[in-house]
């Protein structure tokens, strides 16, 4: 499926090509493809090519000479790739436990969602996610895939310290914070993965397309792996990567 | 090797930033004020992207272990080496023990100071520019020693071609492209933005500038979207916040304009307090 696309320049040296603005998997699929065919074109010049939920941005290293030919290039390119995706991508199963000291707001969205604690836990981690972006933070993953019974909007007051590793939900969306940080999703558990690392390139593992499951652990599991990423004996395998 | 004695009131290493990891949700950090900072690498003849320290406010005093050259650029703190004022714009020969200091800033708000050279620091992510958690320190700070490669030269005549653009501290006009959700905006709203004056909050920083006063919002979030460094976000309380070098890669809020390099350099050199005005680019 061909998209209408809108394209227009961001700054001196980019450009912003936006698609329909709703949360879909089809239009995530239509934007990595391109994304991939982009930055096989480009290989050359420097770029950066960013996405998001509807759109991707890319940011030239040097200015823009002529807009209108890097518009009608990148019509084209668009126009000439197969829809047929040859982005790779892989199932990720990603440890997380739930205990009430990890998961500082099971209590309180209990209450609001009228759920049980392991009700939650049981939504929550029978879906299966797929990971849209990073943004907000290096590492923090945009996941879709929430249960609608888990729908809930962000905290008014964001908490001050949310810790690294927790797993939140916030609106629609699901995610893990990969550093402590100000955040206004509620805290459901915690996992010991880490999901970004300066010294790998690229710093994470997982990426846009790739599909996520939450395994429940008790906190035995959870500090053993703990302690075997600290002894780097631990690394996270994908159940599955499909070409 | 040189000694920070005094760090001042906000000093970090700063380069031209990552470039390539805004996909990874990685700021791209670098100095505010990239003019600023490539003028006086130039002067010394460093690449334009060598590392230099920018000071906020109130600069450092630091001290040389070894003989080099430097550079003073943008804002003006009243440098002085050995309790001597020297000048700005130019290079200056200091030897072994020397110390150089800097006061409060009176012209501008950032101050760059560049070694022959570069400093020599730890590179994360391909780049030296401070920002926590990517690189374990934030600023640099009292006892902190930096590196740089001693220079027993002979004194080098900058070039007399090359002429500080004074105006980057002196500009209150920012030019802006129209935002992505520039259009959705009232005409009464697109009018408020380039035709009043702003006043910049004290709620600045190398993230974000907010701006003074309010606006009267009619838009709601969007899906969240990519920003960029100069991307200007008006909030549902109607609050304009300008995104600078250390901003997150994507946000909620429209995108009602975008700045321009240059205005992006101009606004890193102003203090809460300081008036501004947004021209529409043509």
């Amino acid at each position: 499926m061909k998209y209408n696309l809108k394209y227009s320049q961001y700054n001196e040296r980019s450009i912003l090509i936006e698609w329909q603005a709703i949360i879909d998997e089809n239009i995530l699929k239509s934007i990595l493809n391109f994304k991939n065919c982009i930055q096989k074109k480009c290989i050359k010049q420097k770029v950066e090519v960013i996405t998001s939920y509807n759109s991707i941005l890319i940011i030239y290293k040097s200015t823009i000479d002529n807009i209108n030919d890097r518009f009608k290039e990148l019509r084209s390119l668009y126009r000439a790739q197969k829809f047929v995706s040859n982005v790779q991508s892989s199932i990720w199963e990603i440890p997380v436990c739930y205990d009430m000291d990890f998961g500082t707001d099971l209590h309180q969205l209990s209450k609001e969602k009228k759920l049980t604690i392991s009700e939650l836990i049981q939504l929550h981690s029978e879906q299966v996610y797929t990971v849209f972006f990073i943004g907000f933070l290096p590492g923090f993953l945009y996941l879709g895939g929430l249960h609608p019974k888990l729908y809930f909007d962000r905290k008014t007051t964001p908490s001050f310290n949310v810790k690294k590793g927790s797993v939140a939900i916030g609106g629609q969306q699901a995610g893990i914070y990969p550093q402590d940080s100000p955040g206004g999703w509620y805290v459901i558990g915690k996992t010991p993965i880490k999901l970004f690392n300066i010294r790998t390139d690229p710093p994470c593992f997982i990426k846009p397309g790739d599909k996520i499951k939450f395994r429940p652990i008790d906190k035995s599991e959870y500090f053993d792996i703990d302690e075997r990423i600290t002894k780097s004996s631990f690394q996270l395998k994908p159940v599955r990567t499909d070409a | 090797m040189l000694k920070v004695l005094k760090s001042g009131f906000y000093s970090t290493i700063q380069d031209h930033g990552r470039f390539g990891y805004r996909e990874y949700g990685v700021p791209s950090s670098g100095a505010m004020d990239l003019y600023s900072s490539q003028f006086a690498n130039t002067l010394l003849g460093n690449e334009g992207d060598s590392t230099v320290i920018e000071m906020t406010m109130i600069g450092g005093i630091f001290q040389f272990l070894k003989p080099t050259l430097i550079a003073i650029s943008g804002g003006f703190m009243s440098p002085k080496l050995n309790e001597e004022s020297i000048k700005q714009n130019t290079v200056i020969k200091v030897n072994s023990n020397d110390i150089l200091s800097f006061g409060q800033v009176t012209k501008g708000f950032r101050t760059y100071l560049a070694v022959k050279g570069g400093i020599k620091s730890h590179s994360v992510l391909k780049s030296k520019s401070q920002y926590s958690p990517i690189t374990k320190l934030s600023t640099i700070s009292i006892g902190n020693i930096l590196k740089y490669k001693p220079h027993y030269g002979k004194f080098l005549r900058p070039n007399a071609s090359v002429k500080y653009e004074a105006s980057i501290l002196s500009d209150s006009t920012l030019e802006a492209f129209a935002g992505p959700e520039f259009n959705q905006l009232s005409k009464h709203l697109k009018e408020f933005l380039i035709n009043s004056e702003f006043k910049v909050s004290k709620y600045n920083n190398r993230m974000a500038y907010q701006l003074e006063p309010l606006c009267n919002n009619n838009l709601n979030s969007i899906v969240t979207s990519p920003v960029l460094p100069g991307t200007v976000q008006l909030t549902p309380k109607g609050n304009l916040i300008i995104l600078m070098r250390d901003c997150q890669t994507t946000g909620g809020y429209p995108r009602v304009l975008q700045l321009t390099e240059k205005s992006i350099n101009i606004l890193s050199q102003k203090a809460a307090g300081n008036s501004l005005k947004i021209r529409l680019k043509d």
